[in-house]
């Protein structure tokens, strides 16, 4: 079963007034179970809004979005992916563990199953020691980290990232797309990874899907084989002949 | 201790330079009594002062509890439904703008003269506003971030006011309650100037200048001061309970 099939996919906010805003025209773009694809393009390209169709955040002026084989509202309802924004979003007035428990206490999880997965998710984002923690008192790295297990902590078969590590140091991001391809590798999770950075989108993904703005379409879909993705996979020439290949997609 | 030193020291100082003011510069008791005759006052009346005060600070919880119990739900109605809130907030404006204390007179009228409900009606409509302003402002104000997320949860709207809308709205409640606090003293002392039951602070405090009684007044006055103090510091420590998350941001 394929993971996400977007098919024909035409967004125009506004439709109809005269600040009309054509954002996609005709996407197709289909994400296989296990992949990880990363959206990239310049600002204005329509690459969030391609996410939030799928998410069902919003809904596509003509066309179809499939999440997991059922329409995206169904599969919204039903909760059938995480998600993460480049706002961490946390809840201020919850704890750590907390905040990660609440997709968990919204599906009516009992506490002391929702509690062992929270230590889980946390332990597996290396912030078990900070559960008792408000998100206040953490930095922007660690909220982050705690967004992304929150998204995880429900077991969802597809991930839907926004530049989740936007607004992060250069140190602190490589370290945390390590570990968010452990966990994927770990869980089998689908990933689609919207980014403005090559050499993220490269070393994250299986496929980088390129788009171009105005009106927001894609314009390349390139397949990634690294070696390993590690420090080793960061020096391979393959990684470095991606991020050309990227680059020029984006130029042309 | 470091902060608690500077403000005591600058308020002996200034009773210092205010009783040397006084005396030094023969201040005519009716005008501004020395602090030391105050003071005797405050010892002798202890008893009257803190039964008149106790009787004012019912007034004044009983006007608080109940004006923002009604605020909040009237907040919590108008955040649910649009319309209301876009007709209710002009007018709470302009009735905040009127002088609620102007309806002592007319509520004591309507009322026995031994009865306390007039003064915590004064007191609670004087509260109402400030929290409901806030409150209403408050749970207005969702972060967009956590609007979407919660649609990802597929949660009803129900869920979501009890889980984001009410507990992100608690600062701007604790604002408004922090305002409340302290008008809710006031009022429950001026609406005594009024006429209505005479046996709180503001009653003791006109009929002491009726007497000519200055440093008695005076005493009272000091009275009204700390159960408005009382009533503030009540707050903030219920504040804090509230909301142990802005406390260890601060830790």
């Amino acid at each position: 079963m394929t993971a996400v099939v977007v098919d024909n996919v035409t967004k125009v906010f506004n439709r109809g007034r005269s600040d009309e805003v054509p954002a996609l025209t005709d996407v197709n773009l289909t994400v296989g179970d296990g992949e990880f694809v990363s959206l990239i393009g310049p600002s204005g390209c329509g690459k969030s809004t391609l996410l939030r169709l799928i998410a069902d955040l919003i809904e596509p002026t003509s066309g179809t979005v499939t999440v997991a084989g059922r329409p995206a509202s169904q599969a919204r309802r039903e909760q059938e992916y995480g998600i993460a924004f480049q706002q961490a979003g946390l809840f201020e007035w919850r704890t750590v563990r907390r905040n990660v428990e609440l997709p968990l206490e919204l599906r009516g999880v009992s506490k002391a199953e929702r509690r062992a997965k929270a230590e889980e998710m946390l332990e597996l984002v290396g912030l078990a020691d900070f559960a008792g923690h408000y998100p206040g008192q953490l930095s922007g790295g660690m909220q982050q980290r705690v967004a992304i297990a929150r998204a995880l902590a429900v077991q969802p078969p597809l991930l839907l990232m926004d530049e989740p590590f936007g607004a992060l140091d250069e140190m602190t991001r490589e370290r945390l797309q390590s570990e968010l391809l452990g966990i994927c590798a770990k869980t089998g999770t689908s990933t689609v990874f919207v980014t403005h950075s090559i050499a993220e989108a490269v070393f994250l993904s299986g496929r980088v899907v390129v788009m171009s703005a105005r009106p927001g379409r894609i314009t390349a879909s390139i397949e990634v084989e690294l070696p390993s993705r590690d420090e080793a996979g960061r020096q391979a020439p393959a990684y470095f002949e991606k991020i050309t290949e990227v680059r020029q997609a984006l130029r042309s | 201790m470091r902060r608690v030193l500077p403000p005591v020291i600058v308020g002996i100082l200034a009773l210092i330079l205010w009783e040397l003011f006084v005396t030094l510069g023969r201040v005519a008791p009716f005008i501004l009594p020395a602090p030391s005759a105050i003071g005797a006052q405050i010892a002798e009346q202890r008893r009257n002062i803190g039964e008149a005060a106790l009787a004012s600070g019912a007034n004044a919880l009983i006007g608080l509890i109940g004006g923002t119990l009604v605020a909040v739900l009237a907040a919590l109605a108008a955040s649910r439904f649009l319309v209301l809130g876009e007709v209710s907030i002009p007018f709470a404006a302009v009735l905040n703008a009127l002088p609620i204390i102007a309806l002592a007179p007319i509520l004591n009228n309507m009322f026995e003269s031994t009865s306390s409900v007039p003064r915590r009606l004064v007191t609670g409509i004087v509260v109402f506003f400030p929290v409901f302003l806030n409150l209403l402002r408050g749970l207005r104000e969702v972060d967009p971030v956590h609007q979407e997320l919660m649609r990802t949860y597929a949660a009803s709207g129900w869920t979501f006011a009890r889980k984001v809308r009410l507990p992100g709205a608690l600062p701007h409640f604790f604002t408004g309650l922090r305002q409340a606090s302290s008008l809710a003293v006031i009022a429950a002392v001026v609406a005594e100037y009024f006429g209505g039951l005479q046996d709180g602070l503001g009653a003791r405090i006109t009929s002491a200048a009726a007497f000519t009684a200055y440093p008695r007044a005076w005493a009272f006055v000091a009275g009204a001061c700390l159960l408005g103090l009382a009533f503030y510091l009540a707050t903030l420590l219920l504040e804090r309970l509230a909301m142990p998350w802005k406390q260890r941001l601060t830790s």
